[in-house]
């Protein structure tokens, strides 16, 4: 226990010794929630549009300053054709063409359909899915609005041998069936919410895989390895002394991560915090354990940051933070399985966001109890005082 | 370990492959307590991977070899208790001060908080240290960090001390200084075996053995070597040595420079 305690204490005397280190401990949580949180979004908010009116009616006006008022939209400019639009879009001085056609009110008024066309830059196909969404909702909203205003007009005129009833069409919703969505657990659809706590994991994990590898590699490329091998320091006690500090700091990290998401975003905690920081002690030891056989796998910190960057960037982008697990093909899914990072972001929105307990993600904290075991093995096993 | 003249390190036959290449050929030697063995070589020539296998860094592939009464493939670690090791890379702690590097390794060898205390003022005295002691490591001159680095490696009375080109790279006084400190531990009974490119530190050791191509041609004290070779310097020896097994540029650079 003696060897443990001296071996810390050179361990933290070092770590805190580093110039570059307490910048990077509190200065980066700090700098990553706040750029992330707000720059990572899906929403896509004022899109500029060009707008080809051809119409210039009551309508028209109207589902334009619709549009505008919804926030989503910009008109950018107002080509007088199709194709002066089409070159707006061409050298992106707009992202989406609004087409109203001739005759569209009159259209609307006597035969019930009216027709309208919105074409996108589809360059990045999520976001221009949530646009089109996005236009979809306010075209409906307009047209329950003139509903309201054509139908009892239009009813009178109702002649028994027309078929098309006023306000169908490629636009309009059937009348009588209304959809009213309701968001669960993050009800104002508040994507920091959502993302805060996935940014906490990135930070515990950069901490536990970065910097634990870094730290024996140095050892071995100053060549201190060498003389530590030849003292009776037991395989364990260096190994411990050598992840305890980074498990300690990573928590402390993830405290501090905490506050800032209770403080600036009010990120909503209603599961236990006890649980969280037990299941993140958990994920750590699988995050050490990989820094750790990095860095019983490489001879220099180039080399161990360079494994390091592969691994993260892997796990990160198949962690479910910036795409939505669901939506990735099957294999890529099966993958995800196989992603402790994936595991600990799935803990941390729904322990904090929904309350879980530990019978709603024991699964989860299973399959990461597996992985630290795994990975620990494999890298004291890798860990040799000899070399064969 | 009890009678006086048993070796401290006794090798027989000592040999590492690596594949198809044999670093160390069947080597066998007795190095006796107290003795300073100069352990020679050209680079390459097997030295470092016998220091190794010598220190529990290296399984051997076959032959015995015993150290401090240790057998080396099924008592490494409690040979490791009983050895101090320098190694050729620099081994203290250079972000840490000499204080801090005393007392960590100091402390992993299981010295009492009180025992490092009373070692750290006596080596500050020695080394005359001063406000050096608190200083980091990498602030301080070479000459001073090898001497630093060598009472660090003794500071738990070890039966035997490995230094693995203790002095490259060091001015001559200060090489003279080190081997100073190194008599000294070797009059207080521990066993000296280094290694080194300086031919004249060759004639300070009591033995010397000079290793070619994995095995060893010649061990014995300085002015025997000096007689069978007729021989004015070690470094004459070693050359001889080196050109009969072919090392042809090494050893005519060599004989190019004075001696």
């Amino acid at each position: 226990m003696r060897t443990i305690g001296i071996l810390l204490q050179k361990e933290f005397r070092q770590i805190f010794r580093n110039r570059g280190m307490l910048p990077i401990l509190f200065g980066m949580p700090f700098i990553q929630l706040m750029i992330l949180a707000f720059a990572v979004t899906y929403e896509v908010r004022d899109t500029r549009v060009s707008l080809v009116d051809d119409d210039r009616s009551y309508v028209a006006r109207l589902l334009v300053d619709r549009m505008e008022a919804s926030g989503y939209f910009v008109v950018a400019s107002r080509p007088a054709s199709l194709a002066l639009a089409a070159e707006d879009l061409h050298y992106a001085r707009s992202r989406m063409i609004l087409h109203v056609p001739r005759h569209f009110e009159r259209d609307l008024r006597t035969g019930g359909t009216g027709r309208i066309q919105i074409t996108l830059n589809a360059e990045d196909g999520a976001a221009a899915g949530v646009i089109q969404a996005y236009a979809m909702q306010v075209i409906a909203s307009v047209n329950r609005e003139i509903q309201a205003d054509f139908v009892p007009v239009a009813l009178p005129d109702f002649h028994g041998g027309l078929d098309v009833p006023a306000g169908s069409g490629t636009v309009a919703p059937a009348a009588g069936i209304r959809l009213v969505p309701r968001h669960w657990y993050n009800p104002a659809l508040d994507y920091q919410t959502f993302m805060v706590p996935g940014i906490l994991v990135l930070l515990v994990t950069m901490i536990g895989t970065f910097l634990s590898s870094m730290n024996v590699v140095r050892e071995k490329e100053i060549g201190t390895i060498e003389q530590l091998n030849v003292t009776p320091i037991r395989k364990h006690e260096f190994l411990v002394a050598k992840l305890l500090p980074f498990w300690l700091i990573a928590l402390v990290e993830l405290a501090f991560g905490l506050v800032l998401a209770k403080v600036v975003f009010s990120v909503p905690m209603l599961g236990s915090l006890v649980l969280l920081f037990a299941l993140a002690g958990v994920y750590l030891l699988v995050m050490l354990a990989l820094g750790l056989w990095i860095s019983t796998i490489t001879e220099t910190q180039q080399q161990a940051m360079f494994v390091a960057w592969f691994v993260m960037v892997i796990f990160i982008m198949m962690s479910g933070l910036f795409t939505p697990i669901d939506s990735m093909p099957d294999w890529a899914q099966a993958l995800t399985r196989l992603n402790p990072v994936a595991y600990f972001i799935e803990i941390m929105r729904r322990v904090l966001l929904k309350g879980a307990g530990l019978a709603d993600v024991r699964f989860h904290a299973l399959a990461l109890a597996a992985f630290a075991t795994v990975l620990l093995t494999l890298a004291v096993r890798q860990y040799h005082k000899t070399t064969a | 370990m009890s009678g006086a003249r048993e070796p401290v390190i006794a090798a027989r036959d000592l040999t590492r492959r690596f594949g198809t290449f044999t670093a160390v050929d069947a080597i066998s030697f007795d190095v006796a307590p107290g003795e300073i063995l100069g352990f020679l070589g050209a680079n390459g020539a097997g030295k470092t991977t016998a220091i190794r296998m010598l220190t529990g860094l290296l399984a051997p592939t076959s032959g015995t070899a015993r150290v401090a009464g240790f057998d080396v493939y099924t008592q490494t670690e409690a040979i490791k208790r009983s050895i101090g090791y320098m190694s050729q890379r620099f081994s203290l702690y250079e972000d840490l001060t000499a204080r801090e590097n005393i007392r960590f390794y100091g402390g992993i060898y299981g010295l009492t908080n009180a025992a490092i205390r009373e070692e750290t003022a006596e080596l500050a005295e020695k080394l005359d240290l001063g406000r050096a002691l608190d200083q980091p490591i990498r602030s301080l001159p070479l000459g001073w960090r090898q001497k630093l680095a060598f009472s660090v490696a003794v500071l738990h009375r070890p039966a035997i001390v490995f230094l693995d080109e203790p002095t490259g790279g060091v001015d001559p006084v200060t090489r003279r200084q080190f081997w100073d400190l190194m008599y000294e531990e070797a009059a207080s009974g521990v066993t000296v075996f280094v290694t080194t490119h300086y031919m004249d530190e060759a004639e300070y050791c009591d033995r010397v053995s000079i290793m070619v191509d994995g095995r060893i041609d010649a061990l014995g004290t300085p002015g025997e070597l000096k007689a069978r070779f007729s021989a004015d310097s070690i470094d004459e020896v070693f050359v001889r040595l080196a050109r009969g097994r072919g090392v042809a540029a090494e050893a005519s650079k060599r004989a190019g420079a004075p001696a």
